[in-house]
């Protein structure tokens, strides 16, 4: 049995977006530890540099800044990189307001960095034809949204339902090809999505108590599970969502 | 609008049909790959390159590529 390893990630190139810290780059992290190569592409380029600094094996992987709200930066993007095996979209912001605060300023921002990029993205690699014929698509979706409705997230659930949809579509249309796509979908985890202060300390320790594990998860409790959807330990795992929340949606 | 061009953008639809099996004489309906999906890819590529919408009668009353050629033509 030395080195079995069903969730291995060796050979395999995989390109991660939102790669610049949260879950992104615990995804990279752990995609690095498992033998994948490595594309690692976010807006924030410091953040970027030091996530490729924390990774296994850094020479063998790269990055590239990119707005993927701007379609010319998407296809510059699509055209520096070569063959897929893995793609994780992962960007992703949010701004909590009510539903009488719903403004199109706000969900212009939201729809168009969580919803419109990763499917525009998502188009011009199938088009482009990026994808080897053993491929896997995750997208970082959320339970918000999909699962749970919550008091000011529905430009957020807007947003990552949207994505959800998109998914299951990605996947019907891809999978005579060979390209799996899946999405793991979180609570509330330990990131920067938040801005500090958004909550206070207190309302967030209530929150918490709102999740049978009486806690949030951590990036790379996330980052594991993408990591199962990118191997062939899923290789019969199409169209699915992997809900990763500590049990917040068994109430 | 030139035939050659359109077997171009026409074979891009597909992914493991060789290049030489398209040409203006193919009978597109029979080959082994072509799909619903890939019908549903051609007519979008019509509407982005030519402009043109093609309803699905327009597909299935074409036998040859150049048959579907020819009412793009007709309506560019």
């Amino acid at each position: 049995m030395d080195g079995y390893n069903p969730f291995s990630l060796e050979g395999k190139t995989v390109l991660i977006t939102g790669a610049a810290g949260g879950i992104g780059r615990a995804t990279s992290v752990e995609c690095a530890k498992l033998g994948a190569n490595l594309i690692l592409t976010d807006i924030n380029e410091e953040g970027l540099v030091s996530t490729i600094e924390s990774l296994n094996n850094r020479k063998v992987h790269r990055y590239i800044t990119s707005d993927l709200t701007k379609d010319e930066e998407i296809d510059l993007l699509v055209s520096e990189i070569g063959v897929l095996d893995g793609f994780v979209s992962n960007a992703g912001v949010t701004k909590p307001a009510p539903v009488k605060f719903v403004n199109r300023t706000d969900l212009e921002r939201i729809m168009s960095i969580n919803t419109m990029a990763p499917m525009f993205l998502t188009q011009r690699l199938l088009r482009k034809k990026k994808f080897s014929k053993n491929s896997s698509i995750v997208f970082t979706v959320s339970i918000g949204g999909v699962y749970t409705t919550a008091f000011g997230n529905a430009m957020y659930g807007v947003s990552k339902g949207a994505l959800q949809v998109f998914m299951k579509n990605v996947a019907l249309e891809s999978a005579v090809n060979g390209i799996r796509c899946n999405s793991v979908n979180p609570g509330m985890i330990n990131t920067g999505l938040l801005k500090p202060g958004t909550y206070s300390e207190e309302d967030r320790q209530k929150d918490m108590q709102t999740y049978p594990m009486k806690r949030y998860g951590e990036p790379r409790e996330v980052a594991l599970g993408i990591v199962y959807l990118l191997s062939d330990a899923s290789s019969f795992v199409t169209g699915h969502s992997l809900i990763i929340d500590g049990g917040k949606t068994l109430y | 609008m030139e035939i050659k061009e359109f077997i171009e953008h026409f074979a891009e639809q597909f992914d493991d049909t060789e290049l030489s099996e398209f040409t203006p004489r193919t009978v597109f309906h029979e080959l082994d790959e072509y799909t619903s999906l890939i019908a549903l890819s051609i007519i979008a590529m019509v509407d982005e390159e030519y402009g043109v919408t093609l309803n699905a009668n327009d597909m299935s009353s074409s036998v040859t590529i150049e048959d579907l050629f020819n009412k793009v033509k007709a309506k560019v």
